[in-house]
């Protein structure tokens, strides 16, 4: 591994714009994927201790900090993740309960409490020894400082389509099979049997030979006192009865009938409800406001002026909001008033120009194989936000010199960590209690939760309780964007309609390259980053870097084909090394979407095919334009391989979910600045894909490769704005090459 | 200013400013949290409601309006003896939800287009449900609405 994360990981200052560099547990994440931290003890911590005396009540007994099982054989599961509705809690619960053999009707699944005991210390232990070669440095390094890295890894593990994957393949599986086996060792015990004769199914120890069996629940106690082992065998997949089934997802009941509480949804008696201001132009302090306009309102109680913001206090939202609005307060630029899309775009070819990246990947001798007459393209894309449809809202009540916040976080104890810096309290003082998520995709990631610290201020100050929510305005306009990016693609397609060089030089306000997974078997291929700061925060954004990327690559190889006279599946697959995994997805995605088939006249298909995290996804589309300029899609074909896949349903469901956050993307949403601020305010001007506007038809098809497991909540994303593009080309033979496409309709 | 309307089926008395908007009556006086605020502007149906069984986005309904209505809320849609609804069975066998937050206004809206029409047709889907789901929930919405007005989902074959 080239670079030192620790080097890059800072606690994360709420006072500061940014704190955790996302790459840096990127690396992490790749580092645990070739790494396999099987290794790591899951039982013999204090942390399962406390996490015993937080969790497991009278009749009650706790295994491995991460489930409890009770008398009447009511088995509770911890889970360290925020579902953000993703499904990936049910499919964790699967994956414990599948190696314990468990009842499934009589498992629970609740959150972990944002306690330390929760924190996947033993990753973070590993997690570190690895990444800098010498596991000895830990024994050095503060245990804060490792529940630190800890948060990081569980943040990064929700947040990098990845709870599966690692918490459920590392931790998960292991502490299921090992608490089975000392359910079996005291059975075994009891029943004066070798335990080789025990079987066990649906929460009960079998002995076959004379017809006995006994529940978990009479055996917990007992073996909960055993020491578990670290090593468990896991079973064979053949076996399964819960994983790869589609098992209906846990919290979908609550969400049909309005009773699921969100965040926002929070109440407690004398509760006042806060919404807030910051600066447009980020980087702005507060200089003045009048506060009379917004006292005038009925309701207001209270204007508070933080530093860069300014918050209106209120019986309910609708008075602070109004409040708030009757206002002018006055903002400086923070000297950022010169910052537009456009200066941010010249920024970016002056650097593309001169030539000097921060960052360079690839190999061969790209110059000398370029030749002298490159295809060559240049591509836009714009800062893109999270949009989900819960705004931000958080409850924080300061009490007897304890804080109490309840909301909806990706990651709570760090969330609980940010408020106790905030408010100078003791770590024991402070208490997050999580909630459910109205949707994130990356925005809910402790760098960029300014609300944190903002309702902690607002509460060290108020004699009540007090839940401030952000207006869709203050959303869309305090955004953690996708990065505004451009790019310049290069390549030498020679006489036999080969790619001889191909180079991809491009800019963006943060630089990810390990993030992105170059598919093709080139000779010569050189990617270069540029980086160039804008005043905006740059964060996750469902699927990372590799929304651009996929953008870029996969539609530039649409233009070589095209250039090349080859046909965009063939030019593909004679890039890709034989026998791959890519070809193979390719090859069935072509395969299943009849792309050689004809389409009605104004109809065009395309494809792209892009890995990201592990996973890899073939779009096929079909698409045409309608009167307005605005594309139509017909028909999608989608080919997964994530290696495997725990819940097929609930996969799928985060494919078509994120195939249509793509082309929403693609097709509609840009977030613009004009003197350092941003001009979109709300669903009007940044325009979401709607129902009418999404596939008829979305076929979707898993291919069981057995590699190691992917991540599923995201690799759906980047391949969709390249296919559509691409299809828009066979349409209409217009290349899309500056997103998003309602931008360049109007123009 | 007071204004009486029935919601759920019984009737309340609401102490709210009078521009003031019914969602923020429904969620902060009556407690009932499952409408949801999602923008404010009637652009993203989070908030859906019925008044008197028409649907409606109580984000910019001012409470005066719907005096003397009669207001239905996702908490309202269940039987007597709280059984679902079939549009919620059909959004639990379709697994529609994902984080959940639109889909209050969606079932609400989704009901609403179901007593219009009785067995929507895709166009008709396309028209009524112009909700914003973050999530990309869309196929199953419609693939819900199908089977919830027993009609075969096969324009949605690959939607589960
Ligand atoms: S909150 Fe009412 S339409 Fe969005
Ligand atoms: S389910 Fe998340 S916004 Fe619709």
């Amino acid at each position: 591994m080239a670079d030192n994360p620790t080097l890059e990981m800072e606690q994360p200052a709420p006072a500061k714009r940014k704190g955790v560099k996302r790459r840096a547990f990127l690396i992490g994440g790749v580092a645990i994927v070739g790494a396999g931290l099987f290794g790591i003890s899951i039982m013999d911590s204090n942390a399962v201790k406390t996490a015993a005396k937080l969790t497991a009540g009278k009749g009650e007994h706790s295994f491995a900090t991460w489930l409890k099982i009770a008398e009447d054989n009511v088995i509770t599961i911890y889970s360290p993740h925020t579902d953000i509705g993703q499904g990936s809690n049910t499919g964790l619960a699967q994956m414990l309960a599948e190696e314990l053999d468990a009842n499934w009707d009589l498992v629970k699944l609740v959150s972990a409490p944002a306690e330390s005991a929760f924190a996947n210390v033993g990753l973070g232990r590993g997690f570190l020894g690895e990444m800098t070669g010498q596991p000895g440095i830990i024994n050095g390094v503060p245990q804060s400082f490792l529940s630190f890295i800890a948060r990081q890894m569980n943040l990064q593990i929700t947040g990098g389509s990845s709870a599966l994957r690692f918490t459920g393949q590392v931790t998960f599986q292991k502490v299921g099979a090992a608490t089975r086996l000392a359910l079996i060792e005291t059975a075994a015990k009891r029943l004066g049997v070798p335990a080789a004769e025990l079987t066990t199914q649906d929460s009960h120890v079998i002995h076959a030979k004379s017809s006995r069996s006994l529940p978990y629940g009479k055996l917990a106690a007992e073996a909960a006192t055993l020491s578990l082992n670290n090593e468990p065998k896991l079973k064979d997949p053949k076996n399964y009865r819960l994983m790869r089934q589609s098992v209906p997802r846990l919290d979908i009941p609550a969400k049909v009938d309005g009773t699921a509480q969100y965040g926002m949804d929070f109440s407690v008696p004398d509760m006042r409800v806060a919404t807030i201001m910051a600066a447009p132009a980020r980087g702005g302090k507060l200089t003045s406001v009048d506060e009379a306009p917004a006292l005038a309102v009925k309701g207001v109680e209270k204007v508070i002026k933080l530093d860069d913001a300014v918050a209106v206090v209120a019986k309910g939202y609708w008075a602070a909001i109004s409040g708030l609005r009757a206002m002018t307060p006055q903002f400086t630029d923070g000297g950022n008033g010169g910052i537009s899309t456009a200066s941010i775009f010249k920024a970016y070819d002056d650097l593309i120009a001169k030539g000097d990246p921060a960052g360079e990947a690839g190999e061969g001798d790209v110059k000398a194989a370029m030749g002298p007459k490159p295809v060559e393209a240049k591509y836009q894309v714009p800062f893109l936000h999270h949009a989900m449809m819960e705004p931000f809202a958080l409850t924080a009540h300061y009490k007897d010199g304890k804080l109490d916040i309840w909301g909806g976080m990706q990651d709570p104890l760090a969330s609980k960590m940010m408020a106790v810096d905030v408010s100078g309290l003791d770590s024991d003082k402070v208490t997050f209690h999580p909630m459910l998520i109205g949707g994130s995709f990356g925005r809910r990631l402790p760098m960029y939760m300014e609300i944190v610290s903002q309702v902690t201020k607002l509460a060290m100050q108020l004699p009540y309780p007090v839940k401030l929510i952000w207006s869709r305005e203050e959303e869309i306009a305090q955004g953690a964007y996708r990065p505004q990016s451009a790019a310049v693609l290069k390549a030498n397609v020679t006489a036999n309609k080969r790619i001889a060089a191909f180079s991809n030089d491009y800019a963006q306000t943060e630089s990810a390259e390990a993030e992105t997974t170059f598919i093709y078997n080139l000779p010569a291929v050189a990617r270069r980053n540029y980086e160039h700061k804008s005043n905006q925060i740059t964060g996750a954004w469902r699927s990372v870097n590799s929304t651009q990327q996929g953008f870029y690559n996969e539609s530039f190889m649409d233009e070589l084909a095209h250039a090349a006279g080859v046909d965009p599946v063939e030019f593909r697959r004679n890039h890709l090394k034989a026998d791959s995994r890519h070809l193979r997805v390719l090859d069935e995605c072509a395969r299943l979407a009849n792309w050689k088939a004809p389409l009605p006249e104004g109809v065009g298909r395309g494809v792209a095919i892009v890995e990201s995290f592990k996973t890899i996804v073939a779009h096929v589309i079909e698409a045409s334009v309608k009167e307005d300029g605005m594309p139509k899609v017909h028909k999608i074909t989608t080919v997964v391989d994530a290696g495997s896949i725990v819940n097929p349903d609930a996969a799928k469901a985060q494919i078509e979910g994120g195939t249509i956050m793509g082309l929403s993307s693609a097709i509609g949403e840009a977030v613009t600045l004009e003197k350092g601020a941003v001009q979109q305010s709300n669903f009007s001007d940044y325009p979401l894909l709607k129902l009418a506007d999404a596939p008829l038809v979305h076929d979707i098809h898993f291919i069981n490769s057995g590699a190691y497991m992917g991540g599923i909540g995201e690799p759906g994303v980047p391949p969709a704005a390249p296919a559509l593009a691409n299809a828009l080309f066979a349409a209409t033979g217009k290349r899309v090459r500056n997103l998003p496409i309602l931008t360049q309709a109007k123009a | 200013m007071t204004i009486s309307t029935t919601v759920n089926g019984k009737a309340v008395t609401l102490n709210a400013e009078p521009d003031s908007p019914l969602l923020w009556a429904i969620r902060e006086e009556l407690g009932l949290t499952g409408t949801k605020f999602g923008c404010g502007i009637a652009a993203c149906g989070a908030c859906t409601v019925h008044v008197n069984g028409e649907p409606a986005r109580s984000c910019s309904l001012p409470v005066s309006e719907v005096a003397g209505k009669s207001i239905t809320t996702i908490e309202g849609i269940k039987g007597a003896d709280g059984t679902l609804h079939a549009v919620q069975k059909a959004w639990i066998a379709a697994q529609v939800p994902q984080c959940g937050y639109c889909q209050s206004g969606q079932i609400m809206a989704a009901v609403a287009l179901i007593e219009k029409t009785g067995k929507p047709s895709d166009d008709q889907i396309d028209e009524a449900m112009t909700n914003i789901c973050r999530c990309g929930t869309y196929p199953r919405i419609r693939k819900a609405i199908h089977a919830a007005t027993g009609q075969a989902a096969t324009a949605v074959e690959g939607a589960a």
